[in-house]
């Protein structure tokens, strides 16, 4: 389904492919040549079936433009993508759940409400314009980071986090927004529960009452939206990766809109598709893990 | 079988949209005089509709004319946001701005809404359509919202009208989820039971009975549709998918400032500080709108809004 949603849409464009590939001085006889060479004159049935019948093979297919294979123009893009997501979702997850814990401890208190103004703040904040303006401050004036640029594995670990320290703040600050106010939500809704006054009753300690007995039973719709934020991320990756130069799949989908190359369009929006799919697919399994009652 | 379910019977079961409503925008009110974040909040929003409506008129300088002699220039008091690599004045060019940013947010919200809920109430009594209907809204949350917009838009070409129709695509499929799941839990209640006992007809089953018991969550998750879209709308614009360059916009605005960062910090900062002062306003309405209908949703409804 997601797939005939993905080729459809990119086949039904007005957008000719065949055109600006040939440019502005071609005749009428080379597009036809080239229409017919990337298969644009066969029917959209048979046009479909054999996308989704390479598709299978794990083949996504040739860009129009380099006429190069999709999946080794996306080899070399996956590294930047990779690990900026792993840092930002492995620390959006520790400053969510960290802040979204202090704040259900203090709940009312000051530090609380301060915390979850920032919470909202970052739902408001527009990623793109956080992401100037830590630019401007870091990069710029205090001259900490480099401005753009970025540098792979391969030039040393210190060099490649330097140079992904500020779109991983950007991001994770703003997806720890989200998972600090469900964290917060979910304790407080577990801390009223029975077990809990049971636990406090034979003499546990706030902290183990806390860690032990409250956090658990909270994990399920933390686990939730850490998955949804996923998906947030994809969306915040094509802004980030635009913004700071980085040569990630974000910025390769940028490039391919701008170029109308249709299949690498269809080949990415596969590939998102996919990995969330997987994403969900995870948080079901993470689900059994932290409950045992919930079963497949 | 009509008869027997005239007016006064349902009147009981539900009262009526338009009282409900009523009563809401009343304690709306009321709470604004006690709440003053609520109150700045809906300042905000006023000033905003107020800026999308005459700022072409207010701007003190043709924003699209260029100004070679004035490029560049730093906040002054002529300038008060300085002038753009152009020479253009970046106040007048965000508060006209402000008008692309409501025109698309509220489009956007208004078509979901309107579609969303009507194609719901609908799907949720035809089992064969809600099927076939079902496996095309999870086909479209599949994508996160901003990359099946970019991809749309680089089919049907950017202008405005095209980036409402593919922000108002998602943010349908995401209320049909939403609305639909509420009606099926609420068509299992004991008065929608009762009213179909006594033989009121579908049509008026859905809309005297079950639409006026969803008016909470289709008004809040309204709020965050329109912040979305707001943030949307910019996002696209900045990544030069969203309305032509030509016209002013908070996204396209920002987007020309970022290539001057060094030297024209003005240009992208002043347009992103009114974008996250709108969203910041939404937001604050739609939280508050929601803990006044019902407080244990608390920190709830909000997930819902951010999946989309």
């Amino acid at each position: 389904m997601v797939g005939m949603i993905t080729f459809t849409l990119v086949y039904i464009g007005p957008g000719d492919p065949a055109a600006i590939i040939a440019g502005d001085e071609a005749t009428p006889e080379i597009l036809e040549q080239i229409r017919a060479d990337l298969g644009f004159d066969r029917p959209f049935p048979v046009q479909m079936g054999d996308w989704f019948w390479k598709l299978l093979h794990g083949d996504l297919g040739t860009s129009y433009f380099s006429r190069r294979e999709i999946t080794e123009l996306i080899t070399p893009r996956l590294q930047p993508t990779l690990s900026l997501g792993f840092q930002v979702v492995v620390l959006s997850t520790i400053i969510g759940i960290t802040t979204g814990m202090l704040a259900a401890w203090k709940a009312g208190s000051r530090l609380d409400r301060n915390l979850m103004v920032l919470a909202v703040l970052g739902f408001a904040t527009p990623g793109f314009w956080l992401a100037f303006l830590t630019i401007w401050i870091f990069a710029v004036n205090l001259g900490w980071f480099p401005v753009i640029g970025y540098s792979p594995i391969q030039d040393g670990l210190f060099a490649h986090i330097h140079s992904l320290f500020l779109p991983v703040m950007v991001n994770s600050i703003l997806a720890s927004a989200f998972i600090s106010r469900i964290t917060r939500s979910a304790m407080l809704e577990v801390l009223r529960e029975d077990y809990i006054r049971t636990a406090r009753a034979k003499g546990a300690s706030e902290l183990s009452v806390f860690l032990r007995h409250a956090f658990r039973p909270s994990a399920i719709p933390v686990a939730t939206v850490i998955g949804a934020s996923i998906a947030g991320l994809a969306t915040g990756f094509v802004l980030t990766e635009t913004i700071f130069a980085i040569p990630g799949l974000g910025r390769m989908l940028v490039d391919a809109i701008v170029r109308r190359d249709y299949p690498i369009i269809q080949a990415l929006l596969m590939v998102v598709a996919i990995v969330l799919i997987g994403v969900n697919l995870i948080v079901d399994i993470l689900y059994a893990y932290i409950d045992p009652r919930i079963r497949y | 079988m009509a008869v027997i379910s005239d007016s006064s019977n349902e009147w009981e079961l539900a009262p009526p949209f338009s009282t409900r409503l009523k009563g809401m925008f009343g304690s709306t009110y009321r709470a604004a005089k006690r709440d003053l974040v609520l109150a700045a909040a809906i300042s905000v929003l006023l000033v905003g509709l107020f800026l999308a409506v005459f700022a072409p008129t207010l701007a003190r300088t043709d924003y699209e004319r260029t100004d070679p002699v004035n490029r560049m220039l730093a906040p002054n008091s002529h300038n008060w946001f300085g002038t753009d690599n152009w020479g253009r004045d970046v106040f007048d060019r965000t508060i006209v701005g402000t008008r692309m940013s409501f025109l698309v947010g509220f489009s956007v919200t208004l078509i979901s809404t309107v579609l969303g809920v009507g194609i719901a109430l609908v799907i949720s009594y035809f089992r064969i359509l809600d099927a076939v209907m079902m496996r095309f809204v999870d086909g479209f949350l599949a994508f996160p919202t901003i990359l099946l917009a970019l991809a749309l838009i680089s089919l049907i070409g950017p202008s405005v009208g095209n980036v409402i129709i593919a922000l108002s695509v998602t943010a349908t499929a995401g209320k049909i989820r939403l609305v639909r799941g509420a009606v099926l839990s609420l068509r299992e209640s004991t008065y929608v039971e009762a009213a179909k006992a006594v033989g009121v007809p579908i049509p008026r089953i859905l809309l005297l009975h079950i639409l006026p018991n969803i008016v909470g969550i289709i008004i809040v998750q309204a709020t965050f549709t329109l912040a979305s879209a707001i943030l949307a709308e910019a996002s696209l614009s900045f990544l030069g998918a969203g309305v032509p360059e030509y016209v002013p916009s908070w996204g396209n605005i920002i987007a020309t400032g970022q290539g001057y960062i060094q030297v024209g910090f003005h240009i992208s900062f002043f347009p992103g500080l009114f974008l996250t002062t709108t969203v910041l306003a939404v937001v604050l309405i739609g939280d508050s709108v929601r803990d006044h209908l019902d407080p244990r949703l608390r920190g709830r409804l909000k997930t819902t809004a951010a999946q989309q």
